[in-house]
């Protein structure tokens, strides 16, 4: 089985435009929850998100392209040309043909279904630009992606609801593994914070209305956000011979299902997902040095998820550090995984561990080192990042220090 | 339910506890005030629907979150405090 490593990351997500933008900020422990702007926001009754500031899409796109893009395919490009360009590589005809894309989605063009529905509901019009479904697929992303580069090989998008990403990355890794193909560009993006999108969420009354404060005893629920980022997955084989520069190894992938409900966590599905990522990587227990918490901050899921990290690594469960940096951007939904490895190469590669902000008060269920409001200086040889969606589906996946 | 003329409290009692009922698949008559929701089958989802159900019933805003166990803008610990809860609600509303 071929071992498989990172050698390019990208980004654009509401901690910032580029991978070191957001491990300034992930280091700053930089909150970038704010108000919601979206159309209608007063319709709202949650009036908070993490927003990308900044971002125009006509500099980074023609005008002809643009109608092709929804909002979550633009962060995707956008995050995968950086990727590219820092992996260095070249594409040539027989790379072509051993490069594939898979991306990580839950909600797909839920901007363009949100404005087009308005358009022919509320607005009463009856047409609708032509590249609607064009827009709105899920796979949208996955094949703009696929276009650009010139990567013909094994393509598609998954949505696992919020371990979307994680599912994407882990599929890549099994690819290439496996040897279906030596590149594969991974990851995931989501742009959900529209009318439609927010007040979906809102029914469910697990949204936070003042801040996003995972595992602190205060916590009042999930704020969303939207972003993505997206990798170079590659044979360590296919690095080597180009010496290319490698960020970290893919070691270990963990996957399970609850079976259970369709909403509430359980705890035995994420256990075995996270023992199973485990022994996939083939690493002990005690060798995990930093944990990106799937951490939503809803009551529901922190305390499912510290019960799980007892059960797998005992009594070292209360020392390990583990941040959940949705406090910081939020919950990008399908794409918050792939953000979310960003901290663990952070971690990995400069000996730094992101903070959970917002945090103020310990939560007596809770005994975990959650690196609360500071980022923290640490040796880490193996990180681990959980993804733990909703309809039980769990993801995890274990990056190793390189070299 | 009969014409909607009177909102009085026995009618905003009575709208809840049929609300609450159909969400725990019990007949209305074998619920009582001092019943808490959990007792009655009820878990977490179930009471979102319910609060789901009140809100459209008598076109209020629940000031309910998930996520806060003690639930401090509205008391939801059982069947009569969930019942006050509404009729302060549905007053603040007509006044």
């Amino acid at each position: 089985m071929k071992r498989v490593v990172i050698t390019g990351a990208g980004t654009l997500n509401p901690l910032g435009a580029t991978l070191c933008e957001t491990w300034a900020s992930m280091r700053a422990g930089r909150c970038a929850i704010g108000p919601l702007t979206c159309r209608d926001v007063d319709r709202l009754s949650v009036q908070i998100g993490a927003e990308i500031k900044g971002f125009s899409p006509q500099e980074h796109f023609l005008k002809a392209k643009l109608s092709h893009l929804d909002r979550f395919s633009q962060i995707a490009l956008v995050a995968a040309r950086q990727a590219m360009a820092q992996s260095g590589l070249a594409v040539d005809a027989q790379l072509a043909l051993r490069a594939g894309v898979i991306l990580g989605t839950a909600g797909g063009g839920n901007t363009t279904v949100d404005d087009n529905y308005r358009a022919v509901y509320q607005e009463g019009k009856n047409r609708v630009h032509p590249f609607v479904v064009p827009r709105l697929m899920h796979n949208a992303a996955t094949s703009h992606l696929a276009m650009e580069f010139g990567f013909k090989g094994p393509s598609f998008t998954i949505s696992t609801a919020c371990a979307s990403s994680n599912h994407a990355m882990g599929q890549a890794l099994q690819l290439l593994r496996a040897g279906a193909a030596d590149v594969m560009l991974t990851g995931g993006s989501e742009a959900m914070l529209c009318f439609g999108g927010i007040k979906a969420w809102e029914g469910l009354r697990v949204m936070a209305q003042e801040s996003c404060r995972p595992f602190s005893r205060d916590r009042s629920g999930m704020v969303q956000g939207e972003g993505g980022a997206v990798f170079v997955f590659e044979t360590l084989e296919h690095a080597q011979a180009r010496d290319a520069e490698i960020l970290a190894e893919v070691a270990g992938f963990g996957m399970s299902s609850d079976a259970s409900d369709i909403v509430m966590p359980d705890l035995d599905g994420p256990v075995r997902a996270i023992r199973a990522a485990l022994d996939d990587a083939k690493v002990a227990p005690e060798a995990v040095g930093y944990i990106n918490a799937h951490g939503t901050g809803t009551a529901a899921n922190d305390h499912i998820e510290a019960q799980a990290l007892h059960a797998v690594f005992g009594a070292r469960a209360a020392r390990i550090p583990v941040s959940s940096t949705k406090s910081m951007h939020g919950h990008l939904i399908g794409g918050t995984s792939a953000v979310e490895l960003l901290a663990c190469l952070m971690a990995l590669r400069d000996g730094v561990v992101a903070p959970t902000v917002n945090h103020r008060e310990p939560d007596p269920d809770i005994d975990l080192d959650v690196v609360p409001n500071t980022s923290r200086a640490a040796e880490v040889d193996v990180a681990m990042s959980n993804a733990f969606a909703f309809g039980g589906l769990n993801a995890v996946l274990v990056l190793k220090r390189w070299p | 339910m009969g014409p909607n003329i009177m909102q009085g409290n026995d009618l905003i009692a009575e709208r809840v506890m049929a609300i609450i009922a159909e969400q725990a698949m019990v007949d209305p008559s074998e619920m009582t005030p001092e019943h808490r929701l959990a007792d009655l089958g009820i878990d977490s989802l179930g009471v979102v629907e319910c609060i789901f159900a009140i809100e459209e019933e008598f076109g209020i805003a629940v000031p309910f979150n998930a996520n806060t166990p003690d639930q401090p803008g509205f008391d939801i610990s059982s069947v009569g405090a969930i019942i006050a809860e509404v009729e302060k609600l549905v007053a603040k509303q007509a006044a």
